[in-house]
């Protein structure tokens, strides 16, 4: 999918939460002490932090790099599993915050782990179409993990936001195209009123994440007439350390690649925030020309694609705000106790 | 030695995890190779070996089921339940159906789709087949089971975990070229020691994995074996033998006396010694099953198998081959399809077509399926056409 007029991102910002507990810790708790486990350790949101607060940190760097007056912004989406409310958007938390005019269009999507990249695709959308100047688009998420389920280990705290506007000077980076492979496959889902999602063990491999992701990497690949060679770097949804290097592998393209958007060993599966939070950390590396690979995915099941080429802009705007890395280096370790405390799984 | 049946055709799909296939795909696949094999003769009966597609896959009356899909109207068909000793149930009743000398082939397919539940699921089904009252109400597992035989073993016989799972190691080395098997990859004992503890001391890489798949045969009388193809194999024991059902109430938990009981009547019914057998495929859930049944075919001494283990001598080009194709651990275990498997990989060791695995000079071959941890054992004895009278 290519948009009429080239859009691309202005300003991007990532947050990640100080706090940590080692997924040894939680293998600990569980009786599953030296095993393999599926990554070293993830974010945990503080007492008072939930997905709003998270969403509000990082738009609020991608405010500051995209060095526009914010009443300009005409839509914000957020993209989350982990909304604090059923009923009651999200956006609107989030923008009043910021400072965002009234003047709004906002809504919360739902796409599992790509409600995020869902809400790329509609801001490209409206600010191709003329309909509003800029448009914010955030993936993040506080994740649901069954205690002593697998995903216990890896569902994490995060997120990232991106500002779109037309390609024009202030473009970080631009959109090439993109693609959205979705079909009906019902891999993990939480269904209303449950506190944690089921999934499917394996068939959330093959069947699911590869498919989906790789299908759609080579429908954009296709389209754009571009080759793996052709990306300086590739970000993939990042459910646990292996699923994003095999995905990789499977479509030709070398780890190095992947390397500085490869958050997850350290920060865990931020879901929603997951491939939002390596684009934006890989942006914080990248120089001008180069150009990116995104793929996300999202249960139930569909990954979205997006090729976008880095601007001049990127120098400049880039040290207005903390890197993500930044966020990652900054960590204080909690043990399973203060863990469920925090995450809400003590009954008061 | 004489033919109770021969086996004209034998064909199985990959063992694997079969998402986008039901359990029906995969047992027709398995009998269309079979029957292309045998030349696509008449078939005037279909056995079905399955342990729980009701529990698993919401579906049960697989025999007509499977009659109907292959489109063989108005045939005798009949499905055979005994947990994972279910393929080779089938097997024996196929092999009596045989013997009414009736004109026409016989079908038997074993099929399991394991992968449409979670392995929680899957656990507390392969519970199933123990006794409820004593066993599956307790909340112990299979592997928990293997465990406190592995435990005794050890302690009884002094041997190590180490060597013990030596037999998941030789599963695997020749798993590496079976093209069907699920897990096609050698290991090591440091690969099982270093995977995570299933029930102390068994670890997951000592453990047979969930997988999908289906085998079948097709079977005819022995005289009509040579018109229907150019080299068939002989079944010339087919014995069945049960056991206390609870473990706890066998006289000695280290003696799986299902298998020595089948054992001994197929090497009777064939007239063989246990020397006479080429290679062996037994039933291993875990490596201390493979151990036991390696005792109870009296191819070693109480607490000595893990010897033949150490020795290499259930290797290919050892004494006694064991799992020439990778065995429960190395091809995987669709339950009910395990007994039609080992058959179908034993016709392949006969007829000379196991490639880099090909057991020199294979007359004859032993299959041993059985139910959980031996309550039912199943032996078939199998032989070349040349050697049998």
């Amino acid at each position: 999918m290519k948009p009429i007029r080239p859009v691309g991102i202005v300003g991007y910002g990532g947050y990640v939460p100080a706090y940590r507990i080692k997924a040894s810790e939680i293998g600990r708790m569980w009786g599953n002490e030296g095993c393999a486990l599926p990554i070293v350790e993830k974010a945990v949101a503080g007492p008072d932090e939930d997905m709003t607060t998270i969403a509000y940190e990082a738009a609020r760097y991608a405010l500051v790099r995209a060095r526009i007056d914010p009443h300009e912004i005409g839509a914000v989406f957020i993209g989350s599993e982990s909304k604090p409310y059923a009923v009651k958007p999200s956006g609107t938390i989030v923008a009043e915050a910021l400072g965002i005019g009234s003047q709004l269009l906002a809504a919360d999507y739902e796409f599992a782990c790509k409600a995020g990249t869902e809400a790329f695709q509609t801001c490209i959308g409206l600010v191709s179409s003329g309909m509003t100047k800029y448009a914010m688009a955030i993936g993040a998420d506080t994740a649901q993990g069954r205690p002593a389920d697998e995903l216990e280990y890896t569902a994490a705290s995060g997120g990232a936001a991106f500002i779109f506007g037309l390609k024009s000077e202030e473009t970080v980076a631009y959109l090439e195209g993109s693609c959205s492979f979705t079909t009906d496959t019902a891999d993990f889902w939480r269904r209303a009123g449950q506190p944690y999602p089921r999934h499917f063990g394996r068939f959330t491999g093959k069947p699911a994440y590869f498919r989906h992701v790789v299908t759609a990497a080579r429908m954009l690949m296709e389209e754009l007439g571009l080759g793996p060679e052709d990306f300086d770097w590739a970000v993939f949804h990042q459910p646990n350390a292996k699923f994003p290097v095999k995905a990789a592998k499977m479509l030709g393209i070398p780890k190095e690649k992947l390397e500085p958007g490869l958050l997850v060993p350290y920060i865990g599966n931020t879901y929603s925030g997951s491939s939002p939070l390596g684009l934006a950390a890989t942006l914080d590396v990248a120089e001008p020309g180069d150009r990116i690979l995104m793929v996300s995915y999202g249960s139930g099941a569909g990954s979205d694609a997006f090729s976008f080429v880095v601007q001049d802009a990127i120098e400049e705007k880039r040290p207005l705000a903390p890197p993500v890395r930044a966020f990652i280096a900054r960590k204080k370790y909690v043990d399973y106790a203060f863990y469920a405390r925090f995450r809400g799984k003590l009954l008061k | 030695m004489k033919a109770l049946a021969a086996i004209t055709g034998a064909g199985c799909t990959k063992v694997g995890e079969h998402w986008e296939r039901s359990l029906l795909d995969l047992a027709v696949e398995a009998c269309l190779r079979a029957l292309e094999e045998a030349g696509n003769p008449p078939v005037r009966a279909l056995y079905v070996g399955n342990a729980a597609s009701e529990l698993v896959n919401e579906q049960g009356n697989l025999a007509a089921l499977l009659a109907d899909a292959l489109a063989l109207e108005g045939i005798k068909a009949a499905e055979v339940r005994a947990g994972d000793a279910s393929g080779a149930l089938a097997l024996h009743q196929a092999c009596l159906d045989v013997s009414l000398g009736q004109e026409g082939a016989v079908l038997v397919c074993g099929v399991e789709k394991m992968t449409d539940v979670m392995a929680p699921e899957v656990e507390r089904v392969q519970m199933l087949f123990e006794d409820s009252r004593s066993t599956f109400h307790s909340g112990v597992t299979v592997p928990g089971l293997c465990a406190l035989l592995t435990a005794l073993y050890m302690e009884r016989y002094k041997a190590s975990y180490e060597d013990i799972v030596l037999f998941a190691v030789n599963d695997h080395r020749n798993a590496a070229n079976n093209p069907c098997a699920q897990y096609p990859f050698p290991i090591t004992v440091e690969t099982v020691m270093g995977s995570p503890l299933v029930a102390d001391p068994i670890r997951l890489f000592d453990t047979a994995g969930i997988g999908d798949g289906a085998a079948a045969l097709v079977l005819t009388r022995p005289e009509e074996a040579r018109k229907a193809c150019d080299a068939p194999v002989a079944v010339v024991a087919s014995e069945v033998a049960t056991d206390r059902v609870n473990v706890c109430e066998r006289e000695d938990l280290l003696c799986l006396r299902s298998l020595r009981l089948a054992a001994k009547r197929a090497l009777k019914r064939a007239g063989l010694e246990i020397n006479r057998v080429s290679f062996f495929e037994v039933h291993n859930t875990t490596s201390i099953l493979g151990i036991l049944a390696l005792e109870a075919l009296g191819l070693a001494e109480p607490g000595r198998g893990v010897e033949l283990l150490r020795e290499g001598e259930i290797a290919i080009g050892g004494r006694c081959p064991t799992n020439t194709m990778g065995g429960l651990k190395g091809r995987g275990h669709p339950w009910g399809a395990t007994g039609i498997y080992q058959a179908v990989e034993t016709v392949w060791q006969l007829r000379g077509e196991a490639g880099k695995n090909q057991v020199e000079g294979a007359e004859v071959g032993l299959a041993h399926n059985m139910c959980g941890l031996g309550s039912i054992s199943c032996v078939h004895v199998f032989a070349r056409w040349e050697v049998v009278s």
